[in-house]
């Protein structure tokens, strides 16, 4: 199963493929540069005239070592952390020499310094990255923690557990069987709730989850709770980080159900469009009726892992009408199959 | 006041499971007392006219309940001519609880125990009414309904619906698009409970916020030449006291 930084224990390089991961290193590189310029001239033109002579010399080294993590991206993180910091090094070194050589070849008699300068100063920027990704990744690693433990204790609300349970009583003298089935559905998403989420996880077994939720609150809502499924065209095998479906329908019918006795709607749409897997969730909302209190510790937390898992390419968006709120999520693409993988086609 | 014979029980819970629960404990409970459920609601407004109809000694009442929650529903219970006891049921409700406790108002908490269940019902014909100021205290937000007695009866009227509240001599009056309603409860009290909606223009008159559409001079026949509120649905013109007359200035600026 694919994963990125999910482990607290052991590191893990970032992800090459991802666009929020090469912005951040395009920054950081060009920031070094200009550093190195400023330190190397006393004026602020010649720091500038500085810079320009020395952009030339890193962007081709930049751009192909980019080009070079994204194709090994797959292969690297099979590797463990130490390996890979050793082969990232490594093909740093490889770039600068290659450049080196191509460059004296192309250009004989131009002012080349010494070659190990150049390596020494692609390894310092190399590790000073894979640096910032480390504590970047340890500075995240908490929404993870905290995600397991709101799991065991505020998300699963107190109020949905005894009054499931009160549910299943009442069942359990009259229709027994139903009782059951209400018990199994109760054990499942527990045992989900309180397993160790850090790995992404298939939609389709997401979708699972929250089907097995929804059955409970059915049970004690009865018609007031209206379900709408659209994921006819769900990418099922698509990788989302897990608990983030379940928690948000949870909202939407703490906050668009159970303050209303009449019945309301909840929709849910999955489905991929080219790259990307997107997730709608509505809920009735009513201006001025009676509301629960918010919980917006549970949006928070979903925020924070999708930045973690996806950084810049995932987003939530939360947009409220007069009638209706509803929480947009977009994640890139990834198939339970191992590494993830370009579609050729586009939908 | 409880009769002897049966004791009439009354359920009341949103959630259908919840209600044949009870119901099913109820049962279990008549094996050792004398009791029988005498109807079942599924929120407070239903409850209220549950209770008109039929002679009830006990509520078993949900708390967090949709459009009225249980401690408003008792509230407007009290006005009955003859008001039921009321236990409270929660599933989880840590405010609720620690509010109940500190004012020794019974409750149960969901799942219920037959035996929890048995105890409060053989106590409950000691128990007296609950005094309204205390289910004021336990109310964390400002009713939704008020209810006003007519003819014996108790009528609910919305609080979004009423266009302004005026005191007079001994009662309010509370006046919507269709009609009025004498209250039996003091002006300065509601004010306190939903100042966030009304807007007092006169010493004895809150107008409702939302419905103002405007502020005008009076006519030649004011004698201090004032102002009057023009309330959208109604032709009626109240007038702003003197006193009162920065709250003009203050409304424009919302």
């Amino acid at each position: 199963m694919a994963s990125i930084n999910q482990n607290l224990h052991h590191d893990a390089l970032p992800d090459f493929r991802n666009l929020g991961v090469i912005l951040r290193i395009l920054v950081i590189v060009v920031a070094l540069s200009l550093f190195s310029a400023m330190c190397q001239s006393d004026s602020w033109p010649g720091a500038v005239n500085q810079f320009l002579s020395i952009v030339p010399l890193v962007q081709p080294a930049l751009v192909l070592s980019l080009i070079a993590l994204w194709v090994l991206a797959g292969w690297l993180r099979k590797l463990d952390y130490a390996q890979g910091i050793a082969v990232v090094l490594l093909l740093e070194v490889l770039v600068v020499t290659l450049l080196y050589k191509v460059g004296q070849a192309l250009f004989p008699g131009g002012p080349y310094g010494r070659l190990e300068h150049y390596c020494a100063f692609a390894l310092a920027a190399t590790a000073l990255i894979l640096y910032y990704f480390h504590l970047r990744s340890r500075a995240l690693s908490p929404a993870l923690m905290e995600a397991r433990l709101q799991a065991l204790q505020a998300r699963i609300r107190p109020h949905f557990l005894f009054n499931s349970i009160n549910a299943v009583l009442s069942l359990i003298r009259q229709e027994p069987k139903r009782a059951e089935e209400a018990l199994e559905d109760m054990a499942d998403l527990f045992r989900v709730l309180m397993a160790d989420n850090r790995d992404l996880s298939p939609l389709a077994r997401e979708v699972e989850l929250t089907r097995q939720y929804l059955n409970l609150e059915q049970l004690r809502l009865g018609a007031r709770l209206q379900i709408e499924w659209h994921i006819e065209n769900m990418p099922g095998e698509a990788l989302i980080p897990p608990l983030v479906l379940q928690p948000l329908v949870e909202n939407a019918v703490y906050h668009g159900i159970e303050p209303s006795s009449e019945p309301g709607v909840v929709s849910v749409n999955a489905y991929k469009v080219r790259d990307e897997v997107h997730l709608v969730l509505r809920n009735p909302y009513r201006k001025d009726g009676t509301h629960h209190v918010g919980n917006k510790m549970a949006l928070a937390n979903i925020r924070e892992r999708l930045s973690l898992h996806f950084d810049a390419e995932a987003s939530l968006r939360t947009t409220l009408t007069d009638d209706a709120y509803q929480v947009h999520i977009v994640i890139p693409y990834r198939r339970a199959s191992g590494m993830s993988h370009r579609q050729e086609e586009n939908s | 006041m409880i009769k002897n014979g049966n004791l009439r029980v009354a359920i009341t819970d949103d959630e259908a499971p919840a209600r044949s629960r009870i119901r099913d404990l109820l049962e279990d409970c008549a094996a050792s007392m004398a009791l029988e459920v005498a109807g079942e609601a599924g929120d407070g407004r239903e409850l209220i006219e549950l209770l008109q109809n039929t002679a009830v000694d006990v509520v078993l009442l949900d708390i967090r309940m949709p459009e009225m929650d249980g401690i408003e529903a008792a509230q407007h219970i009290q006005k009955l001519a003859d008001p039921p006891s009321v236990i409270f049921t929660t599933a989880y409700d840590v405010y609720a609880l620690k509010a109940f406790e500190l004012h020794a108002v019974d409750y149960l908490v969901k799942p219920i125990r037959l035996r929890r269940l048995h105890d409060a019902l053989m106590r409950v014909r000691a128990i007296t009414p609950l005094p309204l100021d205390v289910l004021q205290k336990l109310a964390p937000e400002p009713r939704g309904h008020l209810s006003v007695q007519e003819r014996g009866r108790v009528i609910l009227v919305q609080v979004e619906k009423i266009l302004y509240m005026r005191a007079e001599l001994k009662y309010v009056t509370i006046r919507t698009a269709e009609r009025e309603y004498l209250l039996e409860e003091s002006l300065t009290r509601l004010e306190e409970e939903f100042g966030n909606r009304f807007l007092r223009i006169h010493r004895s008159c809150l107008v409702a916020r939302n419905h103002i559409d405007r502020f005008e001079r009076a006519g030649e026949e004011a004698a201090d030449g004032g102002w009057v509120t023009v309330l959208r649905g109604l032709d009626e013109r109240l007038p702003v006291s003197r006193r009162q007359q920065h709250v003009i200035k203050e409304f424009g600026r919302l």
